[in-house]
Protein backbone atom coordinates (compact mmCIF):
# COMPACT_ATOMS: atom_id res chain seq x y z
CA UNK A 1 0.00 0.00 0.00
CA UNK A 2 1.66 3.55 -1.03
CA UNK A 3 2.27 5.73 1.45
CA UNK A 4 2.62 9.30 2.06
CA UNK A 5 5.25 11.12 4.11
CA UNK A 6 2.32 11.61 6.57
CA UNK A 7 1.65 8.13 6.95
CA UNK A 8 5.41 7.02 6.72
CA UNK A 9 6.50 9.45 9.84
CA UNK A 10 3.33 8.45 11.46
CA UNK A 11 3.50 4.66 10.97
CA UNK A 12 7.48 4.84 12.31
CA UNK A 13 5.83 6.42 15.17
CA UNK A 14 4.10 4.29 16.01
CA UNK A 15 5.89 1.21 15.62
CA UNK A 16 4.15 -0.31 12.47
CA UNK A 17 4.80 -1.24 9.10
CA UNK A 18 2.27 0.93 7.72
CA UNK A 19 -1.06 3.03 8.69
CA UNK A 20 -4.35 3.95 6.80
CA UNK A 21 -6.03 7.19 6.58
CA UNK A 22 -8.43 7.45 9.60
CA UNK A 23 -6.52 5.04 11.65
CA UNK A 24 -6.15 6.21 15.17
CA UNK A 25 -2.77 5.21 16.13
CA UNK A 26 -0.91 5.84 19.53
CA UNK A 27 2.63 7.20 18.28
CA UNK A 28 5.81 8.43 20.42
CA UNK A 29 7.08 11.79 20.33
CA UNK A 30 10.17 11.98 19.26
CA UNK A 31 10.41 16.24 20.47
CA UNK A 32 7.95 18.28 22.21
CA UNK A 33 8.72 21.84 22.16
CA UNK A 34 7.41 24.13 25.32
CA UNK A 35 7.36 27.98 25.52
CA UNK A 36 6.49 30.46 28.31
CA UNK A 37 3.08 30.66 28.04
CA UNK A 38 1.44 27.73 27.35
CA UNK A 39 4.75 25.54 28.89
CA UNK A 40 5.51 25.25 32.39
CA UNK A 41 3.16 27.67 33.91
CA UNK A 42 0.29 25.50 32.84
CA UNK A 43 2.02 21.91 32.99
CA UNK A 44 3.71 21.86 35.81
CA UNK A 45 0.44 22.02 37.98
CA UNK A 46 -0.83 18.93 36.02
CA UNK A 47 1.90 17.01 36.33
CA UNK A 48 1.73 17.54 39.81
CA UNK A 49 -1.60 16.36 40.29
CA UNK A 50 -0.89 13.42 38.17
CA UNK A 51 2.14 12.84 40.66
CA UNK A 52 4.85 12.12 37.91
CA UNK A 53 7.75 13.88 36.20
CA UNK A 54 8.96 14.29 32.54
CA UNK A 55 8.86 10.99 31.25
CA UNK A 56 11.97 12.35 29.50
CA UNK A 57 14.01 14.99 29.87
CA UNK A 58 15.99 14.99 26.76
CA UNK A 59 13.24 14.84 24.07
CA UNK A 60 11.93 18.43 25.48
CA UNK A 61 12.94 21.65 24.45
CA UNK A 62 11.34 25.30 26.49
CA UNK A 63 12.07 28.55 24.56
CA UNK A 64 10.72 31.73 26.26
CA UNK A 65 9.17 33.90 23.74
CA UNK A 66 5.35 35.33 24.89
CA UNK A 67 6.27 37.34 27.97
CA UNK A 68 10.01 38.65 26.21
CA UNK A 69 11.18 41.13 27.94
CA UNK A 70 8.65 40.24 31.26
CA UNK A 71 8.40 44.34 31.62
CA UNK A 72 5.40 43.89 32.83
CA UNK A 73 4.82 42.59 35.92
CA UNK A 74 3.13 39.34 35.18
CA UNK A 75 5.24 39.07 32.34
CA UNK A 76 8.56 38.80 34.79
CA UNK A 77 6.65 36.34 36.93
CA UNK A 78 5.97 34.12 34.27
CA UNK A 79 9.57 33.88 33.10
CA UNK A 80 10.62 34.02 36.39
CA UNK A 81 8.62 30.99 36.71
CA UNK A 82 9.59 29.30 33.40
CA UNK A 83 13.44 30.03 34.77
CA UNK A 84 13.38 28.16 37.88
CA UNK A 85 11.64 25.04 36.03
CA UNK A 86 13.80 25.01 33.29
CA UNK A 87 16.78 24.74 35.97
CA UNK A 88 14.86 22.37 37.94
CA UNK A 89 13.72 19.84 34.92
CA UNK A 90 16.86 20.01 33.47
CA UNK A 91 15.20 20.39 30.06
CA UNK A 92 17.11 22.19 26.93
CA UNK A 93 16.28 25.76 27.56
CA UNK A 94 17.02 28.74 25.61
CA UNK A 95 15.89 32.29 27.12
CA UNK A 96 15.40 34.96 25.30
CA UNK A 97 17.13 33.77 21.87
CA UNK A 98 13.69 34.51 19.76
CA UNK A 99 10.84 32.44 19.09
CA UNK A 100 10.45 28.88 19.42
CA UNK A 101 9.63 27.87 15.21
CA UNK A 102 12.65 29.86 14.10
CA UNK A 103 14.89 28.76 17.31
CA UNK A 104 14.28 24.97 17.32
CA UNK A 105 15.64 24.45 13.49
CA UNK A 106 18.36 26.75 13.92
CA UNK A 107 19.99 25.15 16.51
CA UNK A 108 19.22 21.44 14.95
CA UNK A 109 16.50 20.17 16.81
CA UNK A 110 13.97 19.35 13.89
CA UNK A 111 14.96 16.34 10.83
CA UNK A 112 13.38 14.55 8.48
CA UNK A 113 11.03 12.21 9.83
CA UNK A 114 10.60 13.06 13.08
CA UNK A 115 7.40 13.48 14.97
CA UNK A 116 7.10 16.17 16.72
CA UNK A 117 4.54 18.23 18.86
CA UNK A 118 4.90 21.90 19.84
CA UNK A 119 2.43 23.95 22.08
CA UNK A 120 1.58 26.37 20.22
CA UNK A 121 -0.30 26.79 16.87
CA UNK A 122 2.43 27.65 14.41
CA UNK A 123 4.11 24.37 15.06
CA UNK A 124 3.56 22.89 11.40
CA UNK A 125 6.55 25.19 10.65
CA UNK A 126 9.01 22.12 11.47
CA UNK A 127 7.31 20.71 8.81
CA UNK A 128 9.76 22.42 5.74
CA UNK A 129 12.41 19.92 7.66
CA UNK A 130 10.26 17.02 6.81
CA UNK A 131 9.02 16.59 9.96
CA UNK A 132 5.49 15.77 11.26
CA UNK A 133 5.06 18.69 13.75
CA UNK A 134 1.95 19.76 14.87
CA UNK A 135 0.25 22.30 17.43
CA UNK A 136 -1.64 21.43 21.05
CA UNK A 137 -3.16 22.60 23.85
CA UNK A 138 -1.06 23.13 27.34
CA UNK A 139 -3.06 20.20 29.01
CA UNK A 140 -2.59 17.95 26.35
CA UNK A 141 0.76 18.59 26.02
CA UNK A 142 1.05 18.08 29.72
CA UNK A 143 0.01 14.18 28.99
CA UNK A 144 2.95 14.41 26.04
CA UNK A 145 5.15 15.28 29.26
CA UNK A 146 4.22 12.36 31.45
CA UNK A 147 3.72 9.37 29.17
CA UNK A 148 6.23 10.06 25.74
CA UNK A 149 2.89 9.88 23.74
CA UNK A 150 -0.21 11.28 21.72
CA UNK A 151 -3.24 9.72 20.07
CA UNK A 152 -3.44 10.87 16.30
CA UNK A 153 -5.73 9.57 13.63
CA UNK A 154 -3.60 9.37 10.35
CA UNK A 155 -4.56 12.42 8.52
CA UNK A 156 -5.67 12.68 4.52
CA UNK A 157 -2.86 14.14 2.49
CA UNK A 158 -3.89 17.66 0.53
CA UNK A 159 -0.78 17.91 -2.12
CA UNK A 160 -0.72 21.72 -3.34
CA UNK A 161 1.76 21.87 -6.29
CA UNK A 162 3.03 24.82 -7.35
CA UNK A 163 5.24 25.75 -10.62
CA UNK A 164 7.07 27.78 -12.22
CA UNK A 165 9.42 30.79 -10.61
CA UNK A 166 8.46 33.75 -8.80
CA UNK A 167 9.04 36.80 -9.94
CA UNK A 168 10.44 39.83 -8.51
CA UNK A 169 9.62 40.97 -4.97
CA UNK A 170 7.15 37.98 -4.76
CA UNK A 171 8.01 35.93 -1.13
CA UNK A 172 6.51 32.71 0.31
CA UNK A 173 4.12 35.16 2.11
CA UNK A 174 2.09 35.96 -1.33
CA UNK A 175 2.18 32.18 -2.56
CA UNK A 176 0.59 31.35 1.14
CA UNK A 177 -2.20 34.36 1.32
CA UNK A 178 -3.15 33.56 -2.09
CA UNK A 179 -3.26 29.80 -0.86
CA UNK A 180 -5.95 31.26 2.21
CA UNK A 181 -7.63 33.39 -0.28
CA UNK A 182 -8.63 30.17 -2.38
CA UNK A 183 -8.95 27.67 -0.21
CA UNK A 184 -10.11 28.83 3.15
CA UNK A 185 -8.59 28.93 6.92
CA UNK A 186 -10.55 25.53 6.89
CA UNK A 187 -9.58 24.27 3.27
CA UNK A 188 -6.83 22.23 5.20
CA UNK A 189 -9.77 20.60 7.34
CA UNK A 190 -7.08 19.52 9.91
CA UNK A 191 -5.25 17.00 7.55
CA UNK A 192 -1.76 17.29 6.63
CA UNK A 193 -0.79 19.66 3.98
CA UNK A 194 2.08 18.52 1.41
CA UNK A 195 3.15 21.42 -0.58
CA UNK A 196 5.68 20.34 -3.39
CA UNK A 197 6.75 21.16 -7.26
CA UNK A 198 9.40 23.47 -8.69
CA UNK A 199 8.66 26.14 -6.95
CA UNK A 200 8.65 24.94 -3.76
CA UNK A 201 12.07 23.11 -4.61
CA UNK A 202 13.38 26.57 -5.85
CA UNK A 203 12.84 28.45 -2.42
CA UNK A 204 15.00 28.57 0.68
CA UNK A 205 14.75 26.90 4.00
CA UNK A 206 13.14 29.97 5.70
CA UNK A 207 11.12 30.70 2.81
CA UNK A 208 10.06 27.16 3.27
CA UNK A 209 9.30 27.82 6.64
CA UNK A 210 6.79 30.56 5.53
CA UNK A 211 4.87 28.39 3.84
CA UNK A 212 4.66 24.89 6.64
CA UNK A 213 4.00 28.30 9.21
CA UNK A 214 1.19 28.86 7.43
CA UNK A 215 -0.43 25.71 7.15
CA UNK A 216 -2.12 26.52 10.09
CA UNK A 217 -4.22 29.34 9.03
CA UNK A 218 -5.28 27.04 6.02
CA UNK A 219 -6.27 25.00 9.02
CA UNK A 220 -4.28 22.05 8.42
CA UNK A 221 -2.52 19.65 11.44
CA UNK A 222 0.87 19.76 9.39
CA UNK A 223 2.60 21.66 6.38
CA UNK A 224 4.99 19.03 5.04
CA UNK A 225 7.98 19.71 2.48
CA UNK A 226 9.84 16.42 1.28
CA UNK A 227 13.76 17.09 2.57
CA UNK A 228 16.10 17.42 -0.63
CA UNK A 229 19.74 18.55 -0.99
CA UNK A 230 18.56 22.28 0.49
CA UNK A 231 16.99 21.05 3.30
CA UNK A 232 20.19 18.72 4.30
CA UNK A 233 22.79 21.58 3.37
CA UNK A 234 21.13 23.41 5.54
CA UNK A 235 20.33 21.18 8.62
CA UNK A 236 24.32 20.30 8.46
CA UNK A 237 24.78 24.23 8.78
CA UNK A 238 23.06 24.27 11.76
CA UNK A 239 24.27 21.63 13.62
CA UNK A 240 22.15 18.96 13.32
CA UNK A 241 23.49 15.47 13.96
CA UNK A 242 22.60 11.77 13.03
CA UNK A 243 20.92 13.41 10.02
CA UNK A 244 18.74 10.77 7.82
CA UNK A 245 18.78 9.90 4.03
CA UNK A 246 16.46 12.24 2.74
CA UNK A 247 15.55 9.45 0.42
CA UNK A 248 13.63 7.46 3.05
CA UNK A 249 11.18 10.14 3.99
CA UNK A 250 9.78 10.81 0.54
CA UNK A 251 5.93 10.32 -0.74
CA UNK A 252 5.72 6.54 -2.32
CA UNK A 253 5.78 7.66 -6.36
CA UNK A 254 2.09 5.96 -6.84
CA UNK A 255 0.89 7.36 -3.29
CA UNK A 256 -2.27 9.55 -4.54
CA UNK A 257 -2.96 12.55 -2.51
CA UNK A 258 -6.69 13.17 -1.04
CA UNK A 259 -6.94 16.22 -2.11
CA UNK A 260 -4.44 18.24 -5.33
CA UNK A 261 -4.55 21.48 -6.12
CA UNK A 262 -2.22 23.58 -8.23
CA UNK A 263 -0.87 27.21 -8.31
CA UNK A 264 0.93 29.32 -10.67
CA UNK A 265 3.78 30.60 -9.03
CA UNK A 266 4.52 32.54 -12.76
CA UNK A 267 1.13 34.77 -12.89
CA UNK A 268 1.22 35.48 -9.39
CA UNK A 269 1.33 39.27 -7.85
CA UNK A 270 1.51 40.53 -4.16
CA UNK A 271 -1.11 39.36 -2.31
CA UNK A 272 -2.59 41.10 0.88
CA UNK A 273 -5.57 39.80 3.51
CA UNK A 274 -7.82 42.30 4.50
CA UNK A 275 -8.90 42.70 8.04
CA UNK A 276 -10.06 40.36 9.96
CA UNK A 277 -9.19 37.32 8.21
CA UNK A 278 -6.37 35.83 5.67
CA UNK A 279 -8.60 34.69 3.96
CA UNK A 280 -9.22 38.22 2.95
CA UNK A 281 -6.45 37.70 0.48
CA UNK A 282 -6.81 39.45 -3.05
CA UNK A 283 -3.75 40.88 -5.87
CA UNK A 284 -2.83 43.88 -3.87
CA UNK A 285 -4.11 46.10 -6.36
CA UNK A 286 -7.51 45.77 -5.13
CA UNK A 287 -6.47 47.98 -2.05
CA UNK A 288 -4.81 51.17 -3.33
CA UNK A 289 -4.99 53.24 -1.73
CA UNK A 290 -5.65 52.41 1.82
CA UNK A 291 -3.62 54.54 4.09
CA UNK A 292 -1.61 52.84 6.98
CA UNK A 293 -0.31 54.05 10.42
CA UNK A 294 2.01 51.27 11.49
CA UNK A 295 3.86 48.41 9.84
CA UNK A 296 4.90 45.75 11.41
CA UNK A 297 7.89 43.40 10.65
CA UNK A 298 7.71 40.45 13.39
CA UNK A 299 6.30 37.28 14.00
CA UNK A 300 7.90 33.69 13.52
CA UNK A 301 5.80 34.06 9.85
CA UNK A 302 7.39 37.54 8.75
CA UNK A 303 10.69 38.13 10.23
CA UNK A 304 13.39 35.83 10.01
CA UNK A 305 16.70 37.01 8.51
CA UNK A 306 15.23 36.23 4.82
CA UNK A 307 12.28 38.37 5.37
CA UNK A 308 14.59 41.49 6.80
CA UNK A 309 17.11 41.27 4.31
CA UNK A 310 13.91 41.38 1.75
CA UNK A 311 12.52 44.55 3.73
CA UNK A 312 15.99 46.36 3.77
CA UNK A 313 16.18 45.64 0.21
CA UNK A 314 13.45 47.70 -0.44
CA UNK A 315 13.82 50.69 2.22
CA UNK A 316 17.45 51.32 1.43
CA UNK A 317 18.51 54.89 1.27
CA UNK A 318 14.80 56.01 1.40
CA UNK A 319 12.99 57.44 4.43
CA UNK A 320 9.27 55.99 6.08
CA UNK A 321 6.14 57.97 5.28
CA UNK A 322 5.51 61.09 7.47
CA UNK A 323 3.51 59.81 10.68
CA UNK A 324 4.07 55.95 9.37
CA UNK A 325 5.66 53.88 12.75
CA UNK A 326 7.76 51.00 11.19
CA UNK A 327 7.81 48.76 13.85
CA UNK A 328 10.81 45.69 13.69
CA UNK A 329 10.98 42.75 15.83
CA UNK A 330 13.50 40.24 14.24
CA UNK A 331 12.40 36.29 14.88
CA UNK A 332 15.03 34.90 16.41
CA UNK A 333 18.81 36.87 17.87
CA UNK A 334 20.56 34.73 15.74
CA UNK A 335 18.66 36.10 12.83
CA UNK A 336 19.01 39.77 14.06
CA UNK A 337 22.43 38.89 14.58
CA UNK A 338 23.05 37.81 10.68
CA UNK A 339 21.13 40.87 9.26
CA UNK A 340 23.37 43.74 11.78
CA UNK A 341 26.43 41.77 9.95
CA UNK A 342 25.19 42.39 6.44
CA UNK A 343 23.96 45.98 7.14
CA UNK A 344 20.60 45.21 7.14
CA UNK A 345 19.33 46.22 11.08
CA UNK A 346 21.48 49.42 9.97
CA UNK A 347 19.60 49.90 6.64
CA UNK A 348 15.81 49.50 8.99
CA UNK A 349 17.14 51.38 11.63
CA UNK A 350 18.37 54.25 9.31
CA UNK A 351 15.12 54.64 8.04
CA UNK A 352 13.70 55.18 11.59
CA UNK A 353 12.60 51.50 12.86
CA UNK A 354 12.06 51.25 15.71
CA UNK A 355 13.59 47.23 17.05
CA UNK A 356 11.57 45.34 19.57
CA UNK A 357 12.72 42.17 20.97
CA UNK A 358 13.18 38.50 19.55
CA UNK A 359 9.70 37.63 20.76
CA UNK A 360 6.46 37.10 19.65
CA UNK A 361 5.59 40.45 20.77
CA UNK A 362 2.26 41.95 19.57
CA UNK A 363 1.45 39.00 16.98
CA UNK A 364 0.19 37.63 19.83
CA UNK A 365 -1.39 40.79 21.19
CA UNK A 366 1.48 40.63 24.11
CA UNK A 367 3.71 43.38 25.02
CA UNK A 368 3.57 47.24 25.24
CA UNK A 369 3.65 48.48 21.53
CA UNK A 370 -0.06 46.87 21.07
CA UNK A 371 -1.66 48.63 18.34
CA UNK A 372 -4.36 51.77 19.27
CA UNK A 373 -7.92 52.69 18.98
CA UNK A 374 -8.52 53.14 15.05
CA UNK A 375 -4.88 52.32 14.31
CA UNK A 376 -4.15 50.85 10.50
CA UNK A 377 -1.11 48.16 10.22
CA UNK A 378 0.10 46.41 7.18
CA UNK A 379 2.36 43.03 8.84
CA UNK A 380 4.38 40.61 8.17
CA UNK A 381 2.32 38.03 10.40
CA UNK A 382 -0.17 35.60 10.18
CA UNK A 383 -2.92 36.85 11.69
CA UNK A 384 -5.17 39.77 11.64
CA UNK A 385 -8.41 38.49 13.52
CA UNK A 386 -10.12 41.88 15.07
CA UNK A 387 -8.44 42.65 17.97
CA UNK A 388 -5.40 40.00 17.78
CA UNK A 389 -2.74 42.80 17.80
CA UNK A 390 -4.36 45.66 19.55
CA UNK A 391 -7.70 47.76 20.22
CA UNK A 392 -10.88 46.43 18.83
CA UNK A 393 -10.81 49.26 16.34
CA UNK A 394 -7.71 48.23 14.98
CA UNK A 395 -7.57 46.98 11.55
CA UNK A 396 -4.80 44.86 10.24
CA UNK A 397 -3.77 43.81 6.97
CA UNK A 398 -1.33 41.21 5.86
CA UNK A 399 1.47 40.94 3.38
CA UNK A 400 4.95 40.30 2.68
CA UNK A 401 8.44 41.96 3.89
CA UNK A 402 8.24 43.16 0.52
CA UNK A 403 4.79 45.45 1.08
CA UNK A 404 5.28 45.98 4.23
CA UNK A 405 8.26 47.83 3.50
CA UNK A 406 6.87 49.45 0.86
CA UNK A 407 3.91 50.43 2.34
CA UNK A 408 5.86 52.10 4.85
CA UNK A 409 8.11 54.07 2.60
CA UNK A 410 4.37 55.12 0.93
CA UNK A 411 2.47 56.05 3.92
CA UNK A 412 -0.68 53.71 2.73
CA UNK A 413 -0.60 50.16 0.86
CA UNK A 414 1.36 50.01 -2.47
CA UNK A 415 2.53 47.20 -5.01
CA UNK A 416 6.52 46.58 -4.42
CA UNK A 417 7.32 45.95 -7.62
CA UNK A 418 6.38 50.02 -7.78
CA UNK A 419 9.62 50.57 -5.87
CA UNK A 420 12.90 50.91 -7.98
CA UNK A 421 15.65 48.52 -7.42
CA UNK B 1 -35.88 9.81 26.66
CA UNK B 2 -34.31 13.46 26.14
CA UNK B 3 -35.78 16.79 26.74
CA UNK B 4 -34.85 20.54 25.39
CA UNK B 5 -34.47 22.25 28.56
CA UNK B 6 -31.35 24.51 28.00
CA UNK B 7 -30.61 27.40 25.74
CA UNK B 8 -29.28 27.30 22.11
CA UNK B 9 -26.25 30.47 21.90
CA UNK B 10 -25.79 30.46 18.06
CA UNK B 11 -23.03 31.90 16.18
CA UNK B 12 -21.82 32.16 12.62
CA UNK B 13 -18.78 30.52 11.17
CA UNK B 14 -14.91 30.97 12.03
CA UNK B 15 -15.33 31.88 15.87
CA UNK B 16 -11.59 32.39 16.52
CA UNK B 17 -9.30 31.78 19.44
CA UNK B 18 -8.62 35.28 20.09
CA UNK B 19 -12.49 36.07 20.41
CA UNK B 20 -12.86 33.11 23.07
CA UNK B 21 -9.81 33.94 25.13
CA UNK B 22 -8.58 37.68 24.09
CA UNK B 23 -4.94 37.73 24.40
CA UNK B 24 -4.63 40.66 26.53
CA UNK B 25 -6.53 38.69 29.54
CA UNK B 26 -4.18 35.63 29.12
CA UNK B 27 -1.98 36.59 31.97
CA UNK B 28 -4.41 36.26 34.37
CA UNK B 29 -6.63 33.85 35.61
CA UNK B 30 -9.50 31.59 34.23
CA UNK B 31 -12.50 34.08 36.05
CA UNK B 32 -11.27 37.31 34.44
CA UNK B 33 -10.60 35.41 31.06
CA UNK B 34 -13.70 33.92 31.01
CA UNK B 35 -15.89 37.20 31.80
CA UNK B 36 -14.16 38.91 28.06
CA UNK B 37 -15.11 35.37 26.38
CA UNK B 38 -16.98 36.19 22.94
CA UNK B 39 -17.06 39.77 23.70
CA UNK B 40 -15.71 40.72 20.71
CA UNK B 41 -18.64 38.50 18.72
CA UNK B 42 -21.45 39.30 21.79
CA UNK B 43 -21.09 41.54 24.71
CA UNK B 44 -23.13 40.15 26.61
CA UNK B 45 -22.01 36.55 25.99
CA UNK B 46 -20.09 36.20 29.65
CA UNK B 47 -23.02 37.73 31.61
CA UNK B 48 -26.03 35.95 30.56
CA UNK B 49 -25.07 32.58 29.85
CA UNK B 50 -26.23 29.65 32.17
CA UNK B 51 -25.08 26.31 33.07
CA UNK B 52 -25.88 23.63 30.15
CA UNK B 53 -26.13 26.19 27.52
CA UNK B 54 -24.93 24.69 24.27
CA UNK B 55 -23.14 27.11 21.66
CA UNK B 56 -24.63 25.92 18.37
CA UNK B 57 -21.72 27.58 15.71
CA UNK B 58 -21.04 27.25 11.89
CA UNK B 59 -17.68 26.27 10.19
CA UNK B 60 -14.29 26.08 11.91
CA UNK B 61 -15.20 26.84 15.78
CA UNK B 62 -12.11 27.76 17.56
CA UNK B 63 -9.38 28.61 14.55
CA UNK B 64 -6.11 30.33 15.62
CA UNK B 65 -4.08 29.86 18.11
CA UNK B 66 -3.60 26.82 20.45
CA UNK B 67 -4.40 28.45 23.52
CA UNK B 68 -6.79 26.25 25.49
CA UNK B 69 -8.06 28.98 27.97
CA UNK B 70 -10.65 29.25 24.49
CA UNK B 71 -12.31 25.75 25.56
CA UNK B 72 -11.70 26.19 29.15
CA UNK B 73 -13.46 29.63 29.12
CA UNK B 74 -16.13 28.20 28.17
CA UNK B 75 -16.35 25.33 30.36
CA UNK B 76 -15.76 27.98 33.58
CA UNK B 77 -18.95 29.65 32.35
CA UNK B 78 -20.37 26.29 32.05
CA UNK B 79 -21.31 25.73 28.10
CA UNK B 80 -22.78 21.87 28.36
CA UNK B 81 -21.55 21.52 24.70
CA UNK B 82 -20.60 22.76 21.57
CA UNK B 83 -21.75 21.92 18.01
CA UNK B 84 -20.99 23.10 14.88
CA UNK B 85 -20.85 22.51 11.18
CA UNK B 86 -16.80 22.22 11.73
CA UNK B 87 -13.97 23.05 14.27
CA UNK B 88 -10.37 23.52 14.33
CA UNK B 89 -8.37 20.99 15.02
CA UNK B 90 -6.35 22.30 17.89
CA UNK B 91 -9.52 23.22 19.63
CA UNK B 92 -11.20 20.05 19.19
CA UNK B 93 -8.30 18.66 20.74
CA UNK B 94 -8.42 20.76 23.51
CA UNK B 95 -12.02 20.91 24.18
CA UNK B 96 -11.74 17.30 24.43
CA UNK B 97 -8.78 17.09 26.79
CA UNK B 98 -10.97 19.68 29.34
CA UNK B 99 -13.85 17.14 29.45
CA UNK B 100 -15.48 20.24 27.49
CA UNK B 101 -18.63 18.15 25.22
CA UNK B 102 -17.96 19.01 21.46
CA UNK B 103 -19.59 17.60 18.30
CA UNK B 104 -19.62 17.84 14.65
CA UNK B 105 -23.35 18.45 13.41
CA UNK B 106 -24.27 16.27 10.38
CA UNK B 107 -27.12 18.31 9.83
CA UNK B 108 -28.73 21.26 9.04
CA UNK B 109 -28.57 23.47 12.17
CA UNK B 110 -29.18 27.17 10.56
CA UNK B 111 -32.86 26.74 11.54
CA UNK B 112 -31.82 27.17 15.56
CA UNK B 113 -32.73 30.85 16.88
CA UNK B 114 -30.87 31.97 19.91
CA UNK B 115 -32.42 31.14 22.94
CA UNK B 116 -34.37 28.29 21.60
CA UNK B 117 -34.67 25.09 23.60
CA UNK B 118 -31.76 22.80 23.24
CA UNK B 119 -30.04 19.39 24.65
CA UNK B 120 -27.50 16.91 23.42
CA UNK B 121 -28.75 13.13 22.98
CA UNK B 122 -25.11 11.69 23.71
CA UNK B 123 -25.92 8.03 23.24
CA UNK B 124 -28.16 8.95 19.92
CA UNK B 125 -25.39 11.47 18.53
CA UNK B 126 -28.21 13.69 18.14
CA UNK B 127 -28.96 17.75 19.45
CA UNK B 128 -32.85 17.20 20.48
CA UNK B 129 -34.57 20.62 19.61
CA UNK B 130 -38.17 21.21 20.35
CA UNK B 131 -39.43 20.45 17.02
CA UNK B 132 -37.04 17.21 15.88
CA UNK B 133 -33.65 16.22 16.04
CA UNK B 134 -30.58 16.94 14.38
CA UNK B 135 -27.98 14.25 13.85
CA UNK B 136 -24.51 14.90 15.32
CA UNK B 137 -21.41 12.50 13.72
CA UNK B 138 -20.78 10.09 16.91
CA UNK B 139 -17.33 10.17 18.83
CA UNK B 140 -15.29 7.32 19.00
CA UNK B 141 -15.82 5.76 22.27
CA UNK B 142 -12.51 6.16 23.65
CA UNK B 143 -12.91 10.03 23.11
CA UNK B 144 -16.41 9.50 24.80
CA UNK B 145 -14.82 7.59 27.93
CA UNK B 146 -12.15 10.49 28.14
CA UNK B 147 -15.24 13.31 28.34
CA UNK B 148 -16.88 11.48 30.61
CA UNK B 149 -13.69 10.92 32.76
CA UNK B 150 -13.65 15.06 32.90
CA UNK B 151 -10.84 15.04 30.34
CA UNK B 152 -7.52 13.85 29.46
CA UNK B 153 -6.04 14.80 33.51
CA UNK B 154 -8.76 12.51 35.06
CA UNK B 155 -8.28 9.94 32.65
CA UNK B 156 -4.64 9.78 32.97
CA UNK B 157 -5.28 9.57 36.80
CA UNK B 158 -7.00 6.62 36.78
CA UNK B 159 -4.66 5.10 34.36
CA UNK B 160 -1.62 6.04 36.48
CA UNK B 161 -3.22 5.04 39.71
CA UNK B 162 -4.05 1.87 37.85
CA UNK B 163 -0.58 0.48 36.87
CA UNK B 164 0.22 2.10 40.48
CA UNK B 165 -2.07 -0.12 42.16
CA UNK B 166 -0.68 -3.59 41.32
CA UNK B 167 2.43 -2.65 43.05
CA UNK B 168 0.83 -1.50 46.10
CA UNK B 169 -0.88 -4.30 46.36
CA UNK B 170 2.47 -6.98 45.78
CA UNK B 171 3.72 -5.42 49.02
Amino acid sequence: MPQSLAQKIIARASGRSHVAVGDVVTARVDLAMIHDSGGPRRVEPILKRLGVGLHDKDKVVLVSDHYVPGDTEEGAAILQLTRRWAAEKGVTFYDGEGICHVVLPERGHLKPGMFVVGGDSHSPTGGAFGAYMFGIGATEMAGVLATGEIWIKVPETIRIEWSGTLGPRLMAKDMLLAMCGRLGMDGGRYQAIEYAGDTVRGLGMQERMTLSNMAAELGAQAGLIAPDQTTMAWLAEHGATDLPDPAHWQPDIDAVPDELHRFDAETLVPQVAAPHSPANSAPIDAYEPTDIDVAYIGACTGAKYADLKAAAEIIRGRTLAKGVELLVAPSSKRDQDRAADEGIMKVLEDAGAKVLPNACGICAGYGSARLGEDVTCISTTARNFRGRMGAHSSKVYLGSPYTVAASALAGRIVDPRDIGA
Amino acid sequence: MVFPSHRAFVLGDDIDTDALAPGQYMGGGIEALAAHCLEAVDPDFASSVQPGDIVVAGKNFGMGSSREQAAQALRHLGIGAVVARSFAGIFYRNAINLGLPVFVSAGDTSMLRPGDPVEIDIDGAALVTQTGRIALEPLPDFLLDMIADGGLVPHLEKRFAASASPKETAT
